[in-house]
């Protein structure tokens, strides 16, 4: 072998590189768009099995291909959609929801009653550990579906359930089933909204109340679209129309919803022309997105509302007039401008804006940039010297902290300084411990837009994510008898009340509202975004 | 030759183990609560993370879980990403792409470093030996996370040379602007090493004995010189071909390539223990089969060298 010419041997070798890297160049051609199809960017979606699904990029993929229940008007009250009517009892305990004939899923199978229970009760079954599982909790005999895990956090697994099927959830005919709540909750049809309440089609299931495993490779759903293909991991998600779809049709024909994994590439590929829409501008680009994309550049209110919270558990921020002067001593517009460069908006109230019921100017006073007033009530109630926000590195939070700290030390005269833990999660086993971690940064995004969405888990004694010790009972009370009110103006009266004792007691600082800053190509128009972060594929339409 | 091979693969199996228990110890480590990095900010329920915590084996001991490992994989089971997907799909879906940029890229690299080396070893100190100096220092200095958005921005942007993105199924068009960056990382020292290399054969005795026997300069270079200073490049550009395979993070995420280098940061990030394993499993497996091509190349080069 040495002795045979190495240049041959190098110049085979390298024609053998080429040839294996263009070997399979060629098909990238053929998804080559349709004149009336649009293309939009998303991040690989965890789950495309609905009552899995609770982020935003699988939310957007499952609304192209499912027909809700209700959708959400301008000011986020519910009207049905893919139901006819949906009706309660006196004490909004029973809820009768009729579905509007002649809707199939896109295998043909016609949507019934059957295909609304069986889907609930596979997502609240407590083995399937599926993510949006805790959307059933309302219902009766949810409880009943999860296994009872005998010694707490111990080694024992959980036993087995002791129902399959939720007593709450009953067939009344072909086209109408009753669902039955542990308690009245009013609210309950904006509930049905959300992408845990899809309907899932007799293909779905391989057997009694198991899901095919690779249903969620190919979703087949009853809305206007249709899965192509299937879920092409980390490169697209394809979707056409269904043929003569009953409900609302959109205007094109086919989204390509094009998977980043970085929102950069996004950008770059939006501003080239070789992508319709991307729905969230990222922080780096904004300087320059004005200028690369005129007026197709959008914004539009999200239900994201960040926040930091006081650990109330501690004695240094037991008192009120500490935590509302820490408030007024902070200018919350100054933030959003210069280090969100106006992509978030300054919040002044718990909820926000874009539920129906709150208020625009909620917190008033307390949550206005004040600094003389702030030193003169922080003085007066004697607050720490020394204080600490903390955060997590892994979120881009520094450079609002700083900021925020800055600001504090400017109005106060008192020392602040940020404190990075490497991830939430180490954070809030911190909080857990009663550990003196300082302030605490959070934020929320709404699972459905009703003001209890942000009142009950944040704020109430029992909440999921009262990591900070909040309490307050007449605060309980009142957003308890706000979700149990007849109608939805005694409910919004009610918990706006509620939302003024948080004002008094001032738990947390509220800082900002999220915004959906989204650009989009010159081939499309009419570009709208909901506050659930999802462009609206009926209304988006191409250009010209 | 036969034995000495044999002599290596078994050592591969050794170190292939002995590197996988290291990653898995080094995540397990790492790793504290994957199932909330999975959901973010959202709390999870008791009884679903009991549930995922049995499927993943997340709640047994170190050594339990990695038995459990182990031994799918010598099954050929790689297991499960904390996504629900097979790893062994995931790696058939990136590798691809992956293979194809970094051989690309080592083409391109190694055209314009032996190219450019040969020419500027033989004619030291000349104008074009010095504009190579300069440009190579240039290329060392610019970290790729610079180099590449600002490729994408220039060539991809605003000159709309390139398209700014690639896909998995990548025609070699849209692969050549990622691999030309991800080539910068390597053609500044294979140049230099070709260059030093051609310059000091020059001198040898042997090329002073060709030259006097009245041999073509041509064949001089072509054949004397260039055989013996291909040896050390040739060694360079095979571990290289490990290097980009594995240093791809930066350039396949400003691309949007879907290959090793992007799964390698998400499993770290998400704290997706299984993934990670998996695609450095293969990553050595990669690195070993080269370096053992490497040696034995040399020896096919280099008739001096004897493998016993």
């Amino acid at each position: 072998m040495p002795g045979k010419s190495p240049w041959k041997m190098a110049a085979g070798a390298a024609a053998i590189v080429l040839l294996a890297a263009g070997c399979s160049g060629s098909t990238s051609e053929d998804t080559e768009s349709l004149p009336n199809s649009i293309s939009i960017g998303i991040v690989e979606p965890s789950s495309l099995v609905p009552s899995n699904t609770v982020e935003a990029n699988g939310s957007q993929v499952l609304a192209s291909l499912f027909y809700p229940l209700v959708r959400f008007d301008a000011k986020g009250a519910p009207y049905p959609v893919a139901a006819q009517s949906i009706t309660a009892d006196k004490q909004k305990r029973v809820w009768t929801v009729k579905l509007r004939p002649g809707f199939t899923f896109s295998n043909g199978e016609p949507v019934t009653a059957d295909n609304y229970v069986n889907a609930w009760n596979y997502g609240a079954y407590g083995p399937h550990a599926q993510d949006a599982s805790y959307f059933f909790k309302r219902i009766d005999g949810y409880a009943d579906l999860q296994g009872k895990d005998a010694d707490g956090d111990g080694p024992q697994k959980p036993g087995e359930p002791k129902a399959k099927e939720m007593r709450g959830l009953k067939k009344v005919d072909n086209l109408t089933f009753r669902v039955t709540l542990t308690e009245g909750f009013a609210g309950w049809a904006s509930v049905m909204g959300y992408d845990a309440f899809y309907p899932l089609p007799k293909a779905a299931f391989s057997g009694e109340g198991e899901l095919k495993k690779d249903f969620g490779e190919a979703p087949i759903g009853n809305g206007p679209f249709k899965i192509k293909g299937k879920w092409e991991h980390d490169e697209k998600i394809v979707v056409e129309q269904v043929a003569d779809f009953k409900g609302t049709v959109p205007k094109v024909a086919a989204i390509t919803w094009k998977i980043y994994q970085d929102l950069g590439a996004q950008y770059a590929d939006l501003v080239a022309g070789n992508l319709d829409v991307e729905t969230k501008i990222p922080i780096e680009s904004l300087g320059s997105a004005s200028g690369d994309l005129g007026n197709r550049l959008g914004k539009s209110p999200s239900s994201a509302f960040h926040f930091v919270g006081f650990p109330v558990y501690e004695q240094k921020y037991k008192n009120p007039d500490v935590r509302r002067a820490l408030s007024m001593a902070i200018n919350r517009g100054e933030m959003t401008d210069q280090v969100f460069l106006g992509a978030e908006t300054p919040a002044n109230g718990f909820v926000s804006p874009v539920v129906n019921g709150a208020r625009p100017n909620a917190c008033g006073e307390a949550c206005e940039y004040n600094p003389t007033k702030a030193r003169q009530l922080y003085t007066a109630a004697d607050g720490p010297k020394d204080i600490k926000i903390t955060y997590n590195v892994d979120g881009g939070h520094k450079a609002w902290v700083d900021a925020m700290c800055n600001q504090i030390k400017a109005s106060l005269g008192i020392n602040c300084t940020g404190v990075g833990e490497p991830k939430l999660k180490t954070l809030l086993d911190k909080v857990r411990a009663k550990q003196d971690v300082g302030l605490i940064r959070l934020a929320w995004t709404m699972d459905y837009p009703l003001m209890e969405s942000y009142l009950g888990p944040l704020f109430t004694s029992d909440g999921s994510s009262n990591y900070y010790g909040y309490k307050n009972s007449t605060f309980d009370s009142l957003v308890r008898q706000g979700s149990a009110a007849t109608d939805t103006a005694q409910a919004v009266k009610l918990w706006r009340e509620a939302e003024d004792i948080l004002v008094k007691d001032m738990p947390v600082l509220p800082l900002r509202f999220g915004q959906n800053v989204f650009g989009y190509s010159e081939r499309v128009t009419d570009v709208t975004m909901d506050p659930f972060q999802k462009v609206d594929i009926y209304a988006i339409d191409i250009a010209g | 030759m036969f034995r000495y091979i044999v002599r290596r693969l078994l050592q591969m199996v050794l170190t292939f183990f002995g590197a996988t228990f290291i990653v898995y110890a080094l995540m397990f480590a790492n790793v504290d609560d994957p199932l909330q990095a999975l959901a973010g900010d959202r709390p999870i329920t008791d009884s679903q993370r009991a549930v995922l915590e049995a499927r993943y084996h997340l709640d047994d001991g170190f050594f339990t879980q990695y038995w459990h490992y182990v031994s799918g994989l010598l099954t050929g089971d790689f297991g499960q990403s904390l996504t629900g997907r097979p790893i062994s799909e995931m790696l058939a879906q990136a590798w691809p792409v992956t293979v194809r940029l970094a051989l690309f890229a080592i083409v391109i690299a190694a055209v314009i470093a032996v190219g450019a080396g040969v020419l500027s070893g033989i004619r030291r100190g000349g104008a074009f030996d010095t504009a190579t100096l300069v440009l190579t220092l240039l290329v060392l200095a610019m970290p790729i996370v610079v180099l590449a958005p600002l490729a994408q921005l220039v060539f991809g942007i605003q000159l709309g040379w390139f398209p700014p993105t690639a896909t998995r199924d990548a025609n070699l068009y849209e692969l050549l602007l990622p691999a030309l960056v991800l080539g910068t990382l390597v053609v500044a020292t294979e140049l230099r090493v070709t260059r030093t290399s051609v310059a000091e054969n020059l001198r040898a005795d042997y090329v002073r004995t060709a030259r006097a026997k009245g041999l073509a300069p041509k064949r001089v270079i072509g054949v004397h010189v260039l055989r013996n200073s291909l040896i050390p490049v040739i060694t360079l550009i095979g571990v290289d071909i490990g290097a980009l395979m594995s240093g791809a993070v930066v350039t396949e995420g400003v691309f949007n390539i879907p290959g090793v280098g992007f799964n390698l940061l998400r499993g770290i990030r998400t704290e997706d223990g299984p993934l990670v394993v998996g695609f450095v499993s293969v990553l050595v497996i990669v690195f070993l089969v080269i370096n053992l091509i490497v040696d034995l190349l040399y020896a096919a080069l280099d008739p001096r060298i004897r493998y016993e």
